[in-house]
């Protein structure tokens, strides 16, 4: 039950992408394939899915480098204000998305930084980080420092160690925490509300469009991005599966 | 440990930490100062920004002062928003630990000895995290509406009046803010679940304990740590929601929430001061809240 209660909007929504609308996308009114093919006919459609991948990836990509080098401190050394460090990450998630966004936009405002793309990179890298640090940290104490002890002890320099030990264990960790940001990230509408000047974000390109019913290309872009990502978990799983399977057979 | 959803089941074996080092100095100092830089100074702004009062003569600008007559005055406006922020918050968050705490129980123990059927499991829950958030909640709201079919059903019966609609009420606010963090509530919970002894509850079993008694005595409070950051992941983000409440989405004018005042007074009023003090006063009570669930858990397992 509670998973059918899951699904509902998102079969709505799929199936609503396949809706033969000419200007609204309230009413169901036949089934068409051609939604799919016209997608980037209303162009603002196509230009917000692009900002928003430009968005998640920047953001994506700072917030992992950034928050994997604390990750990688928290657990490994003791210094003076380590507790003070746990709680300046975890205040962030634990913020409310609209202070965190009208604390930035209040900030950028007496700054007098104009508002746009640039700097909802900076707000959304900002709530992905606290992500990050979490999901890594756990990786990285999963780890047994031996492995890299050996490496020291076979003439291995920091960075080799670091490239060729230490950085290959963490991937599945960073990679884990990529994707959480991207997808943080890609739907976040609060924050890059507050934040986004005049530049638009397929959320909040939907968010307009909600006043007056979404065009049947939203539901497009937003079924396309839903099918991708299944299929990229289910596929992650699997090889999970099959590893393990391997593991069990060879031990 | 907060957050298990996201810091999964890994007993963390803290390694033998090393003593100071530049290292550490090196791979903390760009996160802390981007932190300081985009976290601490932004809630300084709003500080400053909470104390201004409007420019004497300049209409709508607002200088530095010490007006601490804001905060008074957003409290007696918008004091019937913030407890109802506070109400349908709490009530989404019993709903979605009423439907999350089954649905955990089923993937993390129910479904345990089929590994496969439990990873697709895992995957229907964070489902929804992959469709636009905002097209999930137009999406009840669709079906919720007059056009839609649960309205037809609802009135035929007499539930619903000729005319009235189930959106823009109290109910399809606190529906949405349920559905939306269902997810939350469900992952932290199967996270402390799935990693459960089940020879515990064949103890509780075999001491003649009812499956209540066991329930009561045993999976409960082995999973509190899961129910309590389930119960802070989903109330937090639901207090502070705007999307559900706001007349395009399921609310209306009578289900206004503390975010869509702090919206409409700094995007479209730009009543700066008034949506600071709001945002500041919104955190303060989550602080509450944290700092009380710290309290009783630990700062050590924080993260």
């Amino acid at each position: 039950m509670a998973f059918i209660f899951l699904l509902i909007p998102i079969a709505y929504t799929i199936a609503f992408s396949f809706n033969d609308s000419r200007r609204t996308n309230i009413i169901w009114s036949g089934f068409t394939f051609e939604n799919w093919f016209t997608v980037c006919e209303a162009q603002t459609v196509c230009q917000a899915f692009g900002n928003s991948v430009l968005i998640g990836v920047v953001a994506t990509l700072l917030a992992t480098t950034l928050g994997t080098m604390i990750a990688l401190a928290l657990v490994r050394y003791r210094f003076r204000f380590r507790n003070a460090t746990t709680l300046l990450i975890f205040l962030p998630m634990t913020t409310p998305e609209v202070v965190l966004g009208a604390g930035l936009a209040a900030q950028f405002l007496q700054a007098g930084v104009p508002k746009g793309i640039g700097t909802i990179i900076l707000a959304h890298t900002l709530f992905c980080l606290s992500f990050v640090v979490v999901t890594v940290r756990a990786r990285v104490a999963s780890l047994d420092p031996a492995l890299e002890e050996a490496g020291r002890d076979l003439y291995g320099n920091p960075t080799q160690v670091f490239w060729r030990i230490t950085f290959p264990m963490l991937l599945p960790g960073i990679v884990a925490a990529a994707l959480l940001s991207f997808a943080l990230s890609f739907d976040d509408f609060i924050i890059t509300n507050f934040n986004r000047g005049a530049d638009v974000t397929f959320p909040s390109y939907v968010y307009t469009a909600a006043a007056r019913g979404i065009p049947a290309e939203a539901n497009v872009i937003a079924s396309a991005v839903f099918f991708l990502a299944i299929a990229l978990v289910l596929i992650a799983q699997l090889t999970a599966a099959a590893r393990r399977r391997q593991l069990a057979k060879a031990g | 440990m907060a957050f298990t959803a996201f810091s999964s089941s890994t007993a963390a074996v803290e390694p033998v930490a090393r003593r100071k080092s530049p290292i550490a100095l090196f791979l903390l100092l760009p996160g802390i100062f981007y932190l300081i830089l985009f976290f601490v100074t932004p809630l300084i702004s709003l500080i400053i920004t909470s104390l201004q009062a409007p420019d004497p003569l300049l209409f709508g600008q607002y200088v530095n002062a010490f007006n601490w007559q804001n905060y008074v005055t957003v409290i007696e406006t918008y004091g019937e928003q913030a407890v109802r922020s506070a109400g349908y918050a709490a009530l989404a968050t019993l709903f979605a630990l009423l439907i999350g705490f089954p649905l955990a129980y089923f993937i993390g123990i129910t479904l345990r000895p089929y590994p496969l059927l439990q990873s697709l499991a895992l995957v229907l829950v964070i489902a929804p995290f992959f469709i636009s958030f905002l097209l999930r909640t137009l999406a009840w709201k669709q079906i919720f509406s007059t056009e839609g079919p649960i309205s037809g059903i609802l009135s035929s019966i007499g539930i619903l009046g000729p005319g009235e609609a189930i959106t823009g009420t109290a109910f399809s606010v606190i529906f949405g803010l349920t559905y939306n963090f269902i997810p939350f509530m469900t992952l932290p919970i199967y996270a402390t679940l799935v990693s459960l002894d089940l020879r515990l509850l064949e103890a509780g079993n075999d001491l003649y304990g009812s499956p209540a008694t066991t329930f009561r005595t045993v999976t409960l409070p082995l999973s509190a740590a899961g129910v309590m950051s389930g119960t802070l992941l989903t109330f937090i983000p639901a207090a502070g929601d705007y999307i559900n409440a706001s007349r395009e989405f399921l609310g209306s004018a009578d289900t206004t929430m503390i975010g869509n005042v702090i919206e409409t007074n700094f995007l479209v009023l730009q009543n700066f001061p008034a949506a600071a003090a709001l945002s500041l006063l919104l955190m303060a009570f989550i602080l509450v809240l944290v700092a009380l669930y710290v309290k009783r858990s630990g700062t050590e397992e924080l993260l």
